[in-house]
């Protein structure tokens, strides 16, 4: 590796110390920024594994890289730039890029560090992910080494079919919130006990009562023999964090867990990235922008800079761009702070020549913007800060498949259903909500999940290999309740066929 | 060393080929493999590698986006069929559902093949008699054209003579090679000893013989080329059509004609032996005539001229006569069962099979290619 990445050296160190100053001035806040240059290859190699230069050993990333390496070849796609979000925070680039987009990119790169450091939601990622990543890798290896390549390598291809089965409540879970939690947990158990033993007491007596009657000499129950046929639902309340729950229950070999265990954890780091998406890029984006235009560009590199950003910024009908919702989303709080455009006063005034020309110099929207950053993710951010009238200024529309004419056409522009599609597709970051609701479904050791149905159907077929992977890990039949249509099912996988049940 | 993601990357391709190979049968009936351009490479396109995981479903669900229009307007380059639904709406992560296309070299696709019908190797007979010539750039030379200048050396030598004349100084270290420090890389001639083997493909355009069919010889001869190139560095390819008389065409012509009328099959065995007499010494050639036909001659007269020429000048002359009787909607002719009648199912030099409809190629393609003639 050590030869292929070099250090800033020259004028590129001299760029990111100029750059490094400006971010600072408008009070971003970072650990440091290591900067290294690589080549196309080398770039490709660490986007393929997330960024992290050492992994474990999976088929998944050498498919990416052969993905990567082809758009790179055949000119469909580069890769500028690549943040890690660590302590110090790692930033790659790419060596031979113009002058002006290796600029572009450090200021962009200050800005997801401020980001990364930040914002609530990354408040307890591991920032020395660098070394649990490489230890991940050493740990998994060995495994290879004693229980073979290929047992270990499948295994993990049904533990990523669980990947994004994850509760993002877990990100505020600090060891602190955890014994809390565990503590109150337990205290309701204690409680839940004594309730237990009043049931069975009145259960005792009415098995006493009922020897009198039959006037039987058998001997008197034995306390604790009545509740042995009460089935106590585990778990308790519906789990969301699933692959904690089976590397914790299913019946598996110490490594299996082990490796559960770490593809959690990795899942977890990267999760409050895809929460983020939509603002992270924003912000950063927010601040290429503004210290690129103000400061750092000299006269002769501002068309390619303006070609670039808008290359990075460009709208396409198909998707929304994170880069471009989240500048502008930015952009427009920054705005309405500034000039006092919120409120009630603001949102009752039915003047609309008053409204045009609302202006209360607050200058309050720098102050602002920093405070969203610091608090929200993308879920909230648009739901606080999408207004129709931005909504209308970024022309955003939803399309929708029509069989009639056999393409996607725009369904509406209508405000609120946009906000809406936008605001579901979002939630949960973009994946359907999955609990465990029962593992001993049935009475017979069977999980149930339960799919919080919100509008749209799963996938069948996607969701049949996946019960598979999990009956692998679970070792007894998997039970799904999902909508089709609108009407509740369940499906059953008992490890030979797929099947609704009844 | 290589970076471990190069393992990752091997293992990737592994498992790719494992897929290929699981699924040959679907790949070989459903016809070509996109013809390779220019280089020696296929693409086979590649859906179901995928993680399963649960995941939204449901193409009417659409997406969102940003531009002009109005409702009912057309969203660009949306409306192909057979995309991902619902693809690239998953905010905060970019796993977009491309297509994966791999790509194979001919070598390892034949390998697949290979591996699949458990083909053995073929044993070359004759002697390696073609020559050819490579050039190797292995030496270096005082003379060459500038874009096959070698720097290093080239300022090597200018170093060595300005250290000798006392022109070098440490602290300025500049170097300025002249006319006679220049280095080229050079060629080495080499010359290889190659088997070398021809293939004559013959094939009845008679009326019988309809589309269905000749797409059906048109994929079986693509993956007997596959795997015969594989064997053989330099192969050439003849091609025959025939109806009640023939003639040589090119490989376009040979697949694309259609024309009517009776069948004289003796007039492509002519044909066949001209073919082998003017251009092929049996002894330094490995050949292979392969014929597709339906079966049906016109007489049995002609049929006895066919098993004459079979028995006097193909045979001899070649590693291994193959005829694949594909079934039309006429049904199976007579000719298979006279081929059959004279030498046998297990006869040495004669193969014969069945070709009932596209799945059968893949077994007629095991009949043909699995004795390792």
């Amino acid at each position: 590796m050590h030869d292929l990445v070099s250090p800033l050296s020259g004028e590129l160190l001299k760029l990111k110390v100029e750059i490094e100053a400006y971010a600072k001035d408008y009070g971003l806040d970072f650990y440091p920024v290591v900067f290294e240059v690589c080549d196309y290859d080398t770039i490709n190699i660490l986007a393929s594994l997330g960024g992290f230069p050492s992994r474990y050993p999976h088929w998944r990333f050498g498919m990416d890289y052969d993905q990567l390496s082809k758009g790179y070849a055949y000119g469909l796609q580069k890769i500028y730039e690549m943040v890690i979000n660590t302590d110090p925070c790692y930033a790659y680039l790419l060596k031979g890029n113009h002058m002006v987009d290796q600029k572009m990119v450090m200021a962009h790169v200050f800005g997801h560090a401020d980001f990364f450091k930040n914002n609530a939601w990354f408040s307890n990622t591991d920032r020395k992910m660098m070394d649990v990543m490489a230890n991940h890798g050493t740990k998994i290896r060995r495994y290879m080494g004693v229980n073979g390549q290929d047992k270990i390598e499948a295994f993990i291809d049904k533990v990523l079919s669980l990947e994004n089965l994850l509760d993002i409540n877990v990100l505020f879970e600090t060891s602190e919130v955890k014994k809390q939690r565990e503590n109150t947990e337990k205290r309701a158990k204690e409680e839940d006990l004594v309730d237990d033993d009043g049931r069975s007491q009145a259960l005792k007596s009415y098995m006493r009562t009922k020897n009198k009657h039959d006037k039987s000499n058998q001997a008197e129950a034995k306390p604790g023999d009545a509740d042995r046929f009460e089935i106590k639902k585990y778990p308790e309340r519906p789990v969301r964090d699933i692959l904690q729950f089976l590397a914790e229950n299913a019946p598996l070999e110490e490594w299996e867990s082990d490796i559960i265990s770490i593809l959690r954890e990795e899942a977890y780091y990267f999760l409050p990235q895809r929460l983020t998406k939509i603002m992270n890029e924003g912000w950063a984006s927010y601040w290429h922008s503004t210290i690129m235009t103000k400061h750092a560009l000299k006269a002769s590199e501002i068309i390619d800079f303006a070609d670039h950003h808008a290359g990075v910024m460009a709208m396409s009908k198909k998707n929304i761009n994170p880069y471009k919702v989240g500048i502008e989303l930015f952009r427009d709080i920054e705005y309405r702070w500034d000039t006092g455009r919120f409120g009630k006063n603001y949102i009752d005034c039915d003047n609309m020549v008053k409204k045009y020309e609302w202006n209360k110099d607050l200058g309050l929207g720098k102050e602002k913007i920093f405070e969203v950053r610091a608090t929200h993710n993308d879920i909230t951010f648009l739901d606080e800060f999408f207004t129709q009238d931005f909504c209308e200024r970024q022309q955003l529309f939803t399309y929708k498949y029509n069989p009639r004419s056999g393409r996607f056409e725009i369904d509406t522009r209508d405000f609120l259903a946009i906000k809406q599609k936008f605001l579901s597709s979002l939630t949960n970051f973009g994946q359907p909500v999955i609990d465990v609701d029962d593992a001993n479904f049935n009475n017979r050791g069977e999980l149930h999940m339960t799919h919080r149905h919100q509008g749209v159907d799963l996938d069948a077929n996607f969701a049949e290999q996946t019960m598979k992977n999990i009956f692998a890990i679970w070792k007894r039949p998997i039970n799904l309740t999902t909508k089709y249509d609108d009407k509740e099912c369940t499906f059953c996988f008992n490890g030979k066929e797929f099947k609704p049940l009844k | 060393m290589d970076h471990p993601i190069k393992r990752d990357h091997s293992r990737f391709r592994k498992i790719v080929k494992g897929k290929i190979r699981d699924n040959l049968r679907k790949y070989v009936s459903e016809g070509e493999m996109q013809a390779p351009k220019g280089k020696d490479v296929f693409r086979i396109p590649m859906p179901q590698i995928e993680t399963p995981k649960f995941k939204f479903g449901d193409k009417s669900q659409g997406g969102m986006g940003q531009g002009d229009g109005q409702a009912g307007d057309p969203v660009d380059g949306q409306g192909q069929d057979g995309e991902g639904p619902g693809e690239g709406k998953e905010a905060g992560s970019d796993e977009g559902s491309k297509e994966l296309e791999v790509e194979l070299t001919l070598d390892e696709l034949a390998q697949i093949l290979g591996e699949e019908l458990e083909l053995p190797n073929i044993e070359p007979k004759g002697k390696k008699s073609i020559q050819s010539q490579t050039e190797r750039y292995t030496s270096i030379g005082t003379v060459g054209p500038d874009s096959l200048k070698h720097f290093k050396r080239t300022y090597r030598e200018a170093l060595k003579r300005q250290v000798a004349i006392g022109s070098y100084d440490p602290d300025n270290p500049i170097i300025i090679p002249i006319r006679s420090d220049y280095r080229f890389r050079s060629a080495d001639v080499k010359t290889e000893y190659e088997n070398s083997a021809v293939v004559i493909y013959m094939m009845d355009v008679s009326g019988s013989m309809g589309d269905e069919q000749k797409e059906i010889v048109r994929t079986e001869s693509f993956w007997i080329n596959l795997w015969l190139r594989s064997q053989y560095k330099s192969i050439e390819m003849r091609y025959i059509i025939h109806d009640a008389t023939a003639k040589e065409v090119d490989e376009e012509v040979f697949f694309k004609t259609r024309e009517s009328g009776g069948t004289l099959i003796s007039s492509a065995y002519h044909l066949c032996k001209e073919i082998i007499e003017a251009d092929y010494n049996p002894a330094e050639w490995n050949i292979y005539p392969f014929h597709f036909s339906d079966g049906d001659n016109w007489s049995s007269d002609d049929t006895k001229v066919c098993l004459e020429l079979l028995d006097n000048v193909i045979l001899p002359s070649s590693n291994v006569f193959c005829y694949g009787q594909v079934e039309s909607r006429y049904g199976s002719g007579q000719f298979f069962k006279d081929l059959h009648g004279k030498y046998g199912k297990e006869a040495d030099s004669v193969i014969l099979s069945k070709i009932k409809n596209r799945d059968g190629i893949l077994d007629s393609i095991k009949d043909f290619l699995g004795k390792g003639k």
